[in-house]
């Protein structure tokens, strides 16, 4: 190749280099805020997440062989007053496939309704059906004013 | 002969050889549009420049599509319109910006349409074969106006309530059924929740229903008749005139002010972010120096001034019947000046329009005067 023309070649790859980068700076500035505004709610839901203890109020009046649905961040969770005077706290969100359980007194177990899986209601276990991990156990301690729960 | 440069017929072997190709062209025709790209031309002239400006409405409008559909991610009509627009604009990142972006897209989009308009009224692009263009084109820009009015409103600020309570005077002026079309469109004597769902509604779905179409049909006319030159032009020999060809070198250039308008909006959507009011309340008084987006400013400094002339209610409907006697002539001007030759009728289109942009920009400037 004769010099002239490789210099040729070399300044044109050079300048599309540059044009190909200026682009994707170009694209990238235009789609960060817009990645970054989508972003938002699920930020926000982090946010929430980061929380390491809940006190539910006046939870302590709550009778025995019941059960109270809270929010620990932004998934639901469940207090369980067991008949024998236990207080169980436990993540409320199925290990299947994400649907809400439900406590069940009269069959002492939790039951998610999805596809059937059954909980252990003392240690959150997975006891049969397609749950393949156990609920999460959180600590709970009761006072006059309410009951906290926290991360165990 | 005409001294456009006629593209070289593109080799392409493997296009020949390539059995997917052959496969989906067989099926779409996709050589036939290559073909028909190929041999589209536009006209070049001293008054080329102003074949850009419809190419930067459609663009304005895509940016438009685009941001409108970001903002409706969050936007809740009916009671809640003022808050979700504050979460927009304050909590969500960069909500600021998109909203920004869409407010003032909207203005430079009529801006650019009203550029386009003109510039085919005063190269008397309306006549014939291109009647239905212009109709087209009207059509739009009447969509267009009710857009900014409709999405004046979903903020719900003290702006919009007053300015949607002000505009919807305008049609309960209308004799004998204005009253109930004003009421059907306020959805009640006020303006409210429920004027904010049903603006909400026209917004996002009836007008983008009858404007896409409808675009489609003006853009499929400039394909089939081309860009028209002006008298001008087309009075010289074939020999004299110029053009080139579409693909690649008219629409390199189309998109380079697709660019130039992104950066323009850009930089006018973050440096000058869009504001947002207090809530509406209809107990406040309206703030002082209250006046309409500018685009709105003439038609209603118009009626405002005739409405002086004539007092009362007789007043407001002779203003009506001039206004829409105009806004007539206007759009049947093609049906008007409708002959090729530049005489006594041109000339009068001509002075007609020189009025309608003298009106325009007086009524605006007395506008802005009387709301200092």
């Amino acid at each position: 190749m004769p010099p002239a023309e490789e210099n040729d070649l070399k300044t044109r790859r050079a300048f599309l280099a540059a044009a190909g980068a200026a682009g994707l700076l170009y694209t990238a500035a235009l789609a960060y805020p817009i990645y970054r505004y989508l972003a938002s709610p699920n930020e926000m839901a982090m946010n929430a997440t980061a929380v390491t203890e809940v006190t539910l109020k006046d939870a302590q009046k709550l009778p025995a062989g019941s059960v109270l649905m809270f929010k620990f961040g932004t998934a639901p969770a469940m207090l369980i007053h067991h008949l024998d005077g236990r207080w169980i706290g436990l993540t409320a969100v199925c290990t299947h496939l994400g649907c809400t359980v439900q406590y069940e007194p009269q069959a002492d177990r939790i039951h998610c309704a999805c596809h059937g899986g059954v909980y252990n209601p003392y240690s959150g276990a997975n006891v049969s059906g397609p749950p393949p991990k156990p609920l999460k156990l959180f600590k709970v301690a009761v006072n006059e004013t309410g009951v906290e729960v926290s991360r165990a | 002969m005409s001294t456009q440069t006629i593209p070289k017929p593109i080799e392409k072997p493997t296009e020949k050889a390539n059995p997917l190709y052959d496969w989906v062209d067989e099926r779409l025709g996709v050589s036939e549009m290559m073909a028909f790209a190929r041999h589209k031309t536009v006209p070049v002239h001293s008054q080329s420049f102003w074949y850009y400006w419809g190419g930067i409405s459609l663009f304005l409008f895509l940016v438009q599509c685009f941001t409108g559909v970001l903002l409706l991610v969050y936007y809740r009509p009916g009671a809640e319109a003022y808050e979700s627009v504050r979460q927009i604009t304050f909590v969500m990142h960069f909500g600021w910006l998109i909203r920004s972006a869409h407010a003032w897209s909207a203005n430079l989009m009529m801006f650019s349409i009203l550029v386009h308009t003109f510039s085919v009224y005063f190269m008397k692009a309306y006549r014939k074969p291109r009647e239905f263009g212009w109709l087209s084109g009207m059509a739009l820009l009447g969509i267009a106006s009710v857009f900014g009015f409709s999405g004046y409103l979903l903020p719900m600020d003290e702006l919009s309530y007053f300015a949607t309570k002000v505009g919807l005077e305008i049609p309960s002026a209308i004799p004998w059924i204005g009253p109930a079309i004003a009421t059907m469109l306020r959805g009640g004597p006020e303006v409210g929740e429920f004027t904010v769902q049903r603006f909400f509604a026209l917004h996002v779905v009836v007008l983008p229903a009858l404007f896409v179409p409808l675009l489609a049909f003006h853009l499929w006319l400039v394909q089939r008749h081309g860009n028209a030159a002006p008298p001008s032009v087309e009075a010289l020999p074939a020999s004299q005139r110029k053009s080139m060809p579409f693909v690649p070198n008219f629409l390199r250039k189309d998109l380079a002010m697709w660019l130039i308008s992104l950066n323009v909006l850009a930089l006018l959507a973050s440096v000058f972010p869009w504001a947002l009011g207090k809530q509406a309340d209809s107990l406040v008084p309206a703030p002082a120096g209250i006046h309409p987006e500018w685009y709105f400013m003439s038609p209603f400094e118009m009626l405002k001034l005739l409405g002086n002339i004539l007092p009362g209610e007789s007043g407001e409907i002779a203003g009506l019947l001039l206004f829409t006697l105009g806004i007539a002539l206007w759009i049947l001007i093609p049906f008007y000046d409708n002959t090729k030759e530049s005489g006594q009728k041109a000339r009068a289109a001509h002075y007609f329009g020189l009025l309608a942009v003298f009106l325009l920009l007086a009524t605006t400037v007395i506008g802005y005067w009387a709301a200092r």
